[in-house]
């Protein structure tokens, strides 16, 4: 679409594309809500974004755009499924399915915010894979191209793409309600949609394969939906999904060499870490725990404020972190957690006592293929200045290692232990 | 909407279980199908006999052949089925997971085909 070359124009298409940036997915929430269908709303949405160009230039832009947007895409869609309904006559009919609500589409505040939970409810119902979560999420909540969600995860657009249409067509057979789900269903459904959003993070995160910056944006669409999340809905576990998210990207700096080697926590510059990011995530660790009703993500998260809180690797408070975990091994007793909790108490002045528990928990068998588990026994008995177990641990973990940053870190130590051995 | 909720289960576990347990199982699917049917979500609802008793029958260029058992030997077994009525997914979810056997096996919930003119 081509406007003229006047300013003027120019001004108008800028409107639009700030506009398209700001409020597309809310108005593609709204649209869906009305139109009762996925396809249906975003191709409406299309068609009254491309009408804004034309009409905004010709009588300014409306007061406002958002609710222009909406009743235009709205009466655009009515107007074409009329068209094509009276060809079947069938007009009452469809009439009737495109009035699923007496919503006049001039939504209010609260209705937006609604709109916009549905439409993260609907994309992380429990009934889709996650793979079709995250697909669905990302190129209809975060507004992400195919191509994007594909690059970023791997996979080849077309993969992607047929993740999204069979997401949609369970959607629309199966009739998974466009809802906010009632309060009785909240806790679990909230799950689903945070564990999807940290999932997105991860990907972006701990990614060791694959064109890094496309991957780092990945963990900046996560914290941007974790904020999206925390505007919406007043729960205390989001805020510690949050929280968690900004203190991990506020190390992201300093957790890799230039070229591209893993350093691990005690070894970073923590003047590399991000202050802001860490005032941010550690404030809203406090506003989730002194809520009371938080969870496992809001414990996580105040482990890693504390660990922001030691200016040397030194000074960290492992006794704190210790009962941190002891909670959090009530609230998920997952063996993972109970390696954590080995590992901070063995931190804490006692590495005989976490080794020994690492040792149980690796006879239980779930940690037994779990590299970090085998790097965590290695890294004890390095302290403990048993090289010969060290060096062996440290081989049990290289066998089962997949990512290569990680692998040649643990070659690495390998090499130091191996040495020292030799040495002393 | 129609919702087909499929109830699958080890038929070897419920053949193992004593007799009392049994009973209180079967009684807690007695009180399920009066609740369903007294919420008019009911539209039928059987239990099967067990998979020894299934015969698979095909046609193959025109000629029957029938097979002893089911289609897929599986670790679950079909072994009955509601047929529901539910406003969306998310409540025949609920029903389905008021089924007893939710808690032993597992239920599939399929909803119904409906084609143009119904």
């Amino acid at each position: 679409m081509t406007l003229g070359g006047e300013s003027q124009g120019d001004s108008v298409r800028d409107r639009v594309d700030a506009v398209y940036r700001s409020d597309s997915r809310r108005v593609l929430a709204t649209l869906i809500r009305l139109l009762g269908d996925f396809d249906r709303a975003e191709e409406a949405m299309h068609i009254a974004f491309a009408a804004a160009l034309q009409s905004w230039e010709r009588d300014g832009v409306p007061a406002n755009p958002r609710a222009w947007l909406i009743s235009t895409a709205r009466f655009k869609s009515i107007d074409a499924e009329r068209r094509r309904a009276r060809l079947d006559s069938m007009v009452d009919v469809v009439t009737e399915q495109l009035h699923p609500t007496p919503d006049s589409g001039d939504a209010d505040d609260r209705d937006v915010v609604d709109d916009q939970l549905r439409l993260i409810f609907t994309c992380c119902h429990p009934a889709l894979s996650h793979e079709a979560q995250i697909a669905l999420t990302l190129r209809e909540v975060c507004g992400l191209t195919t191509e994007e969600i594909a690059h970023a995860f791997l996979a080849t657009p077309p993969t992607v793409a047929q993740r999204i249409v069979r997401a949609k067509a369970k959607i629309r057979d199966a009739r998974i309600p466009y809802q906010i789900p009632p309060l009785a269903e909240l806790p679990a459904r909230l799950d689903a949609v945070l564990h999807v959003v940290y999932l997105v993070f991860n990907e972006g995160y701990s990614a060791s394969a694959g064109d890094l910056l496309t991957r780092r944006d990945l963990s900046g669409e996560a914290i941007r939906l974790g904020r999206l999340l925390a505007g919406l809905l007043a729960e205390p576990e989001v805020w510690g999904l949050l929280a968690l998210m900004l203190l991990q990207e506020s190390r992201r700096a300093a957790r890799t060499s230039p070229n591209g080697d893993l350093i691990l926590l005690e070894a970073q510059d923590r003047a590399a870490w991000d202050q802001a990011l860490i005032a941010e995530g550690s404030a809203m660790v406090q506003r989730a725990l002194s809520s009371r009703r938080f969870g496992s993500y809001t414990l996580q998260a105040a482990i890693a404020a504390v660990h922001a809180d030691a200016t040397a690797a030194s000074s960290t408070d492992w006794r704190q972190i210790v009962g941190l975990y002891d909670v959090l091994r009530r609230a998920d007793p997952s063996p993972v957690i109970a390696l954590n909790r080995a590992v901070a108490l063995a931190m804490s002045g006692a590495p005989e006592v976490g080794l020994v528990e690492i040792d149980a928990l690796l006879a239980q068998g779930e940690l037994r293929d779990y590299h970090l588990a085998h790097a965590a026994r290695a890294d004890l008995l390095r302290r403990l200045a048993r090289y010969d177990d060290a060096a062996a641990a440290y081989r049990q973990a290289l066998a089962l290692v997949q990512q290569e940053p990680e692998r040649r870190f643990l070659q690495r130590r390998l090499a130091e232990v191996s040495e020292r051995n030799a040495g002393g | 909407m129609k919702y087909l909720c499929l109830i699958y289960d080890a038929e070897s576990t419920l053949a193992a279980m004593p007799k009392d347990q049994m009973d209180a199982f079967m009684g807690e699917y007695y009180t399920f199908s009066n609740e369903l049917a007294s919420a008019g979500q009911m539209v039928v609802g059987e239990e099967l006999q067990p998979v020894h008793s299934a015969t698979t029958v095909r046609i193959r260029n025109g000629k029957m052949t029938t097979t002893d058992g089911p289609f897929a030997e599986t670790k679950e077994q079909l072994g009955g089925f509601y047929l529901v009525n539910a406003v969306d997914l998310n409540e025949a979810i609920q029903i389905a997971a008021r089924i007893p056997s939710a808690r032993t096996g597992s239920i599939e919930v399929r909803p119904i085909a409906v084609h143009g003119g119904q």
